[in-house]
């Protein structure tokens, strides 16, 4: 075997070897770049106890405070839950969840008293919370057509296939189709507050303001057809099975209605985990000498038309004020404290270390 | 191709008949058109694709893809898998494209080179691709063969022509072919037009130096010899023209035959690589399982009872067939942990490193104007990694240049010593002298100007005795072209003391002889080869005397003696042992008179056994035999073998790196040997040099035994610790002999010889053969065969599982670069082959110092450092989704957006670890050169193997552990400054990509120790792409062209502009990032590897400002090679007393110290235990 590999290209007189009598006079010299020589110029940053154990104890020193800062920010947050599933017969709902079929048209209601020991300042979030409920499950998040609840009018006739089963019934599409719509939390929520003298006021819930700016405006639209009547646009679509009204029923204010219902959008914008709270009212304070809610009694007031038990579902209302930083999370806080105390200590222990043994070996393993 | 292979299926005898288109046709040879591209336009597209699905990763992306469209399965969306899967397969697609367009444009270059092809009777032009079997063509000077042609006629006299090789076998020097006598009176077209021979011959094959064929014409037979043949590849020189039959066309050239597909060499870390990502294919099923295994619990414990909101897909009925389909998602969405990215980067980074090696100048050599070259792109990190370097000598070694140097006429020696230091100066004597002959012995000069007959007849011989061909441009003005350098100096040397070469003809050589032309009839070569080790000439001189001249090694010529000359011979060859124990290459000259009755004999058999079509060679190597018998000695001759530049120093740094290096060669025992003293391979501080050279098994393995006891017994001795520490009880255990071998300390060599070494390669054998040579340092094998180079190769790689490189120049070497992990050729004197075998090829044996521990080095701990953090980065990537699993029924819901999955590995973290695995660098180049021992991780595979690999997985998991659960914690209860809460899918998604992305690039920061501008801009790149394609795909723009497409509007905006997002990530990667820190700052203060020390020192002298120490490169270039070694006695005392080298190793050491203080000195002191060496501390100071 002479040749290894031929090439056409070997045979032109190419050759790599300028040898006596063949081979260009072409100078092949490399260029002498920094690129081709590697030797551009480069930042060579080493791991010393110089630049470390600093480092250690900065990360120490910045998360610390922020942690403590977090924890106290998260314990000035007031939140009250309550949890109304009615799964115990002591629970006021426990009978509606009991009773509960799909075929009820009739509602069925509960009360819940509570008590509020603390005064709630400022705005009060009120959330409604679901565990157990598996909105993040793959075939449950796909199950939707973005393209219907923006307004298409082909996909309004037509939902995707994404849909199904939820996508028509009888040949009739559904609007808005989909497992995710289907399913929508249609628990009525209202509060009392119940006046030391004994009337039950009722606290006024603003339900709009609760949906992302880009979902009410951008993602969610409702379709336009010639007529501006939402009824006549729907025409010719069904309401989902679990649904007791039609979509453009949701709410009376057009500007809430239909695809832009924010309870609507609020379910349809899925959570992460199968425990997870959605945002259902606000009640905006309102002058600025009284507390929002002050303490007291209060009466939870539930219209009882979502079945969680066949799953072993839990139902929560929660009342939550809000900081800065979002609602409360202890967690953030004291995970910051702990990781900055570990970098603290680790700094220590590392700079211990170093001194006590570091120095030394560094010097003497060069000549090995 | 297939019609190749059928045509030698089928093929016993090839029959073309001259000027008979017919006739040939009805064999259906093959076309003159060659065709080495592999597509057309209409095929390249599906051929292509077919080739490339043919790779087992491409295929199984293909399977996945195919997966995903089912509806039920898919778990991500089509083009997550297809995007990466068409950008790699469109960069396979583009570059085959490029190569082959190349070929087709060198393919039609080449087949539409005209010839002129004597088409009845007359001459016309023909592309090549026309040209047919049985055609007859007429080449003029300078231009290429056509096909392989039989030589009819030439214009020059007895149907000779030159022909130059370069292209074919690679030597430069000019061949002679000759016509068949018969055929050469065929002078011009006319004639030849009517030439109807047929020549039945061998089918095709790809010897290029064999052809046997007869050719039958007006009822007679004539044979046909390579002789005859012109190749394809060939060069026409010095020739006007000349007139060829076509016998082979197109692919049935031995050129073409020869182009046989080079064996493709994979590297241990692709092996490496390979096993891995098989393993993690086990892992990927394993998850699926776990997952599939959850999703049927799931189902049938919650699923089933959440049907009122969530129905089972159509063809679900059970939760069974449920997990079932959940496993196949799972396969997909987790499959990321192999990136289709992976091969494709690797290949990238590879193609960079042996740019890198190709544009170095510092392994540029300026003489010969060749730069290095990487000609497989594909072993770069193996350089990194080498234990065993197979060196040949001549060459490599050796610069090839031979230098007639010393000589002994009739038991006196003449050369170069003490007292004669003056070069010669011939031009008074003989206006043709070479002017560039040195000779420094006058007494010789005076000897033929006495005229003294031994000595007249000694050059004469020179003179006659040889096959070099000479050019005379100008009168007086000779340029010889020899087949080997010997043969050149030594008609230099003849030339030079009168005795001048000046033409030859097939007939006659012309020569000058002391200023009297003379003119020999020439009445036969007897030629060399390798079993004869010997070629004589037979002339007859103007006065009628037939004298017969045989020059040859001195083992077959000695033999060969008349009886008469006992004395002379004795004589001779005590100046033949000490010609050799200084490195010389020598020969035995001498001559026999013949009768002409002798002749007349002896030519008849002669003719008889030339005649002969069945054992041929057989019979003429015979009758060579007996003529060359009872011979008068005339002398010896000693030829110098020149060192490279900077061979010593090489050596000494590559041994030092741990480099085991083991000369393999042809020549004799001394000389191999004391060129292995020259080059500092054996030095007089090694314990003990072993020779193994018995002609039996048993004498071979008794000598084997006996070196082991011998090192053993020393190592014990002397170093002590380890024979006591292994073997505390008195008794001397007998086993097991390989732990023994492995504790030697001490520095053996080894030498054996190819005839022992044909015993000691024998399966029985070769085991103790490996441990008694690898407990050595250097092992030289002298006088092996081509072949025995390859089987010492296979050899160690099979026993030790080292990495073997083969370095060499000549063809007899190619066997050993193939076999060998990694082959490398000189190019130099002896042609390309062994180029064109190799991986890697350069000029100089000095580069590869810097080949191995500069390029090699870097490439390894760039693929390492690569490959750690690409598998680290996609186990953090994808481990998530296995956690997110737990909390979304198992359902394959992804963590991430499509987009993200589909863009992570191609666009967010591609570029910054590409960089990384391009560009660097942990130590400079000289310090690599300056401490070898940082050489020593790479052969010991210490920074990726398996439990690394372990290492950058746990890394992985415990960083996906961090990116899922630390949102987890935190958003769950998290809400929005406005109130709304942050646990929904988008929110999480965008986080914890995000925190991916920069925990990856702090990672990547961490790990990247070179920074140059290119890092800078890609690691910085990156993060801002990741920002700026993430707003656009979350844009409203973009939503409202395809709402079904990108669900997270306003995802990023939203979530981005939370602090508590950010306080999340800035926690995340904390949690990721410090363990990693304080582990990396525990290693490197508590055990620092000697990079990480050099490192540090280079730091420290930087803030110093100190003035860089010279480099240790051997570029210098004043520094002669240390050839004129000491030791001038006989082999034997020189190993014993080991005196006289002290100067070598004195001059080593003085070396190295002239460029850093000692580290050379330490190194050389270096023994098995970790006690610092004294008055020697690197002063460091403390780190504050």
């Amino acid at each position: 075997m002479m040749a290894s590999s031929y090439s056409a290209k070997d045979e032109d007189g190419h050759i790599t070897v300028s040898g006596p009598g063949g081979g260009t006079l072409r100078n092949k010299k490399p260029e002498n770049t920094a690129f081709k020589q590697q030797r551009l110029p480069a930042w060579q940053p080493i791991l010393t106890a110089g630049t470390v154990l600093p480092a250690f104890f900065i990360i120490g020193l910045i998360f610390i405070p922020i942690g403590i800062g977090l924890y106290v920010t998260s314990n000035n947050i007031k939140e009250f839950e309550i949890d109304y599933t009615g799964d115990d017969t002591s629970s006021p709902c426990y009978n509606c969840a009991k009773n509960f079929s799909w075929n009820n048209t009739k509602s069925c209601t509960c009360t819940i008293p509570f008590q509020l020991d603390q005064p709630y300042e400022s705005n009060v979030f009120m959330y409604y919370g679901l565990s157990n409920f598996y909105q993040n499950h793959r075939r449950y998040v796909k199950s939707r057509d973005d393209s219907q609840l923006n307004g298409n009018i082909d996909s309004l006739k037509k939902p995707s296939k994404e849909c199904e089963p939820y996508a028509s019934i009888d040949n009739k599409p559904i609007a808005p189709c989909g497992a995710i719509a289907n399913s929508m939390f249609n628990d009525t929520l209202t509060l009392f507050y119940n006046d030391p003298n004994g009337t039950s006021v009722p606290i006024p819930l603003t339900s709009t303001g609760i949906a992302w700016w880009t979902d009410k405006h951008v993602k969610f639209r409702n379709p336009v057809g010639t007529n501006s009547n939402l009824t006549a646009v729907f025409q010719g679509t069904v309401k989902p099975v679990n649904w007791h009204r039609p979509v453009y029923e949701l709410d009376t204010d057009p500007e809430n209605n239909g695809f832009i219902n924010e309870d609507f959008i609020v379910w349809m914008r899925t959570a992460a985990l199968p425990t997870f709270r959605k945002l259902y009212r606000i009640i905006q304070k309102k002058n600025t000498m009284a507390p929002t809610l002050p303490r007291g009694n209060y009466t939870l007031v539930v219209d009882y038309n979502y079945p969680v038990r066949s799953f072993e579902g839990r139902k929560r209302m929660i009342l939550s004020t809000i900081s800065w930083m979002g609602g409360k999370n202890p967690f953030l806080g004291i995970a910051y404290i702990t990781v900055g105390s570990v970098c603290f200590f680790l700094g220590v222990v590392l700079l211990v270390i170093h001194h006590k043994y570091g120095n030394r070996n560094n010097s003497a393993n060069i000549s090995n | 191709m297939t019609h190749l292979v059928c045509c030698v299926s089928a093929e016993e005898e090839r029959r073309v008949r001259a000027n008979d288109r017919e006739y040939n046709e009805k064999f259906q040879y093959a076309s003159n058109c060659i065709m080495t591209s592999k597509y057309n336009i209409i095929t390249f597209l599906p051929v292509n694709l077919f080739e490339q699905f043919q790779e087992v990763a491409n295929t199984y992306f293909l399977f996945l893809l195919i997966l995903q469209l089912i509806p039920q399965i898919s778990s991500l969306s089509w083009f997550t898998t297809i995007v990466p899967l068409a950008l790699v397969l469109s960069i396979t697609a583009v570059k085959d494209a490029t190569d082959d367009y190349f070929r087709h444009k060198s393919d039609n270059q080449v087949n539409n080179r005209q010839s002129q092809v004597l088409i009845r009777g007359s001459l016309q032009n023909e592309k090549w691709m026309n040209v047919r079997v049985g055609d007859i063509i007429k080449l003029e000077n300078n231009q290429f063969v056509a096909a392989d042609l039989l030589l009819l006629s030439s214009t020059e006299p007895h149907g000779l022509c030159y022909i130059e090789t370069a292209e074919l076998d690679g030597e430069t020097n000019m061949k002679v072919r000759q016509s068949v006598s018969v055929t050469s009176e065929l002078g011009d077209p006319n004639n030849l037009a009517s030439f109807d021979g047929e020549v039945v011959c061998e089918p095709p094959n790809n010897k290029l130096d064999r052809f046997s064929g007869t050719l039958y014409w007006r009822e007679k037979k004539y044979s046909l010899t390579n002789q005859n043949m012109l190749l394809r590849g060939c060069v026409l020189r010095n020739t006007e023209a000349c007139y060829g039959l076509v016998i082979f066309a197109g692919p049935d050239t031995k050129l073409m035959q020869n182009s046989g597909r080079t064996k493709f060499k994979r590297t241990s870390i692709d092996r490496l690589m390979n096993t891995l990502v098989l393993w993690i294919f086990g892992f990927l099923v394993c998850m699926g399982m776990i997952l599939a295994v959850g999703n049927a619990g799931w189902e049938k414990e919650v699923g089933s009872l959440f049907q009122s909101y969530l129905a089972w897909d159509t063809p679900v009925n059970n939760f069974l067939f449920s997990a079932f389909l959940s496993f196949w998602s799972y396969v997909i969405i987790l499959n990321t942990v192999v990136p289709i990215s992976l091969y494709v980067s690797v290949e990238v980074i590879r193609l960079g490193h042996s740019y890198f090696i190709n544009w170095d100048q510092q392994m540029f050599c300026s003489q010969c104007n060749t730069a290095a070259e990487a000609r497989t792109t594909t072993l770069n990190e193996e350089l990194g990694q080498v234990e065993y370097i197979f060196s040949d000598k001549t060459g490599t070694l050796t610069q090839n240049i031979m230098t007639f140097n010393k000589c002994s006429i009739n038991g006196q020696s003449y050369g170069k010593d003490t007292h004669n230091t003056c070069r010669l100066d011939f031009s008074p004597f003989n206006p043709l002298a070479d002017p560039d002959f040195c000779f420094y012995d006058d007494k010789l000069l005076e000897s033929v100007k006495v005229g003294d007959s031994c000595t007249h007849e000694f050059f004469r011989l020179l003179s006659l005795c040889h096959t070099v061909m000479s050019e005379e441009k100008s009168e007086g003005e000779l340029v010889y072209k020899a087949q080997s350098p010997d043969e050149g100096a030594l008609v230099t040397a003849a030339r030079n003391f009168g005795f001048v070469f000046r033409s030859r003809t097939p007939g006659t050589i012309t020569t000058t002889e002391m200023g009297r032309t003379v003119t020999y009839s020439l009445l036969a070569i007897l030629d060399f080869n390798n079993i004869r080790k010997r070629m004589s000439v037979i002339v007859r001189n103007p006065e009628g005397r037939i004298r017969l001249y045989c020059k040859g090694a001195d083992t077959v010529l000695l033999e060969r003696l008349h009886p008469c000359n006992q004395e002379v011979m004795s004589i001779t060859s005590d100046h033949l042992n000490e010609y050799a124990a200084d490195g010389l290459r020598t020969l035995a000259l001498a001559y026999r008179d013949l009768s002409e009755d002798e002749w007349e004999a002896w030519s008849e058999s002669h003719r008889f056994a030339d005649k002969a079509t069945d054992c041929r060679e057989d019979r003429l190597a015979a009758a060579y035999e007996e003529v060359e018998q009872n011979m008068m000695l005339l002398g010896a001759t000693a030829i110098e073998d020149k060192l490279q530049e900077g061979v010593p120093e090489t050596i000494a740094i590559l041994s030092l790196a741990n480099i085991k290096i083991w000369v393999l060669t042809g020549d004799k025992q001394e000389t191999a040997v004391n060129i292995g003293y020259s080059c500092k391979m054996l030095t007089d501080d090694m314990t003990e040099v072993f020779i193994i050279s018995g002609h039996t098994v048993q004498s071979v393995r008794q000598e084997l035994r006996r070196a082991r006891e011998r090192m053993i017994e020393l190592s014990r001795g002397s170093g002590g610790g380890v024979g006591k520490q292994l073997h505390g009880s008195p008794l001397p255990p007998p086993l097991p002999l390989s732990n023994l071998m492995d504790n030697i300390s001490g520095e053996f060599a080894l030498v054996i010889n190819g005839h022992s070494l044909a015993h000691a390669l024998e399966a029985d054998m070769e085991a103790e053969f490996v441990s008694t040579a690898c407990a050595c340092k250097a092992v030289i094998c002298c006088r092996v065969t081509p072949l025995q180079k390859a089987q010492v190769v296979e050899l160690i790689k099979k026993r030790k599982k080292a990495v073997t490189l083969a370095i060499g120049d000549g063809a007899n070497d190619i066997s050993m670069i193939k076999s060998a992990h990694i082959g490398v050729g000189i190019s130099g004197q002896e042609g390309i082959q062994a180029v064109l075998a190799s991986d890697y090829s350069f000029s100089q044996f000095r580069f590869l110092q810097r080949l191995l521990l500069v390029h090699g080095r870097w490439s390894y701990l760039r693929m390492c450092r690569f490959l750690c953090y690409f598998f680290y980065k996609n186990f953090a990537f994808t481990m998530v989704h296995f956690w997110f699993g737990f909390f979304c029924g198992f359902s394959a819901q992804t963590v991430y957006d499509q987009y993200f999955i589909t863009l992570f590995n191609i666009v967010y973290t591609s570029l910054p670890v590409l960089a990384m695995g391009i560009f660097d660098q942990d130590v400079p180049d000289h310090r690599s050169l300056e401490y070898p021992k940082l050489y020593e991780p790479g052969q010991l595979n210490l920074l990726f193997n398996k439990r690394e690999f372990f290492i950058c997985i746990a890394q992985g998991i415990y960083t996906s552990v961090v990116l899922f659960f630390v949102p987890y914690a935190v958003l769950s209860n998290a809400t929005q400054s406005n109130g709304v809460p942050l646990a929904d899918y988008q929110t999480f998604a965008v986080t914890t990509a995000t925190a991916l992305v920069i925990v990856v690039s702090v990672q990547v920061v961490l790990d990247t120790g070179f920074w140059t501008v290119f890092n800078h801009v890609f690691v910085w790149g990156s993060l801002g792409s990741y920002f700026i394609i993430m707003f656009a795909l979350h844009s409203q723009t973009l939503f409202r062209i395809f709402p079904n497409q990108f669900h997270f509007v306003g995802s990023a905006q939203s979530t981005l502009l939370q602090p508590v997002v950010w306080l999340t990530i800035a926690l995340a990667t904390a949690i990721c990032i410090v363990p990693v820190l304080a582990f990396r700052f525990l290693k490197l203060d508590l055990k620092p590897q000697l990079s990480d020390t050099v490192r540090y020192t280079q730091l420290v002298r930087q803030k110093r400002r100190k003035p860089p120490e010279g480099r240790l490169g051997a570029r210098g270039g004043s520094r002669r090679s240390g050839y004129a070694f000491a030791h001038q006695e006989g082999f034997g005392e020189l190993i014993t007393s080991g005196k006289n080298m002290r100067l070598s190793s004195l001059a080593l050491a003085s070396f190295a110290s002239r460029h850093s203080s000692s580290w050379i000195d330490t190194l050389r002191r270096k023994k098995h235990t970790h006690t610092p060496p004294s008055g020697r501390q690197m002063t460091l100071k403390s780190i504050f």
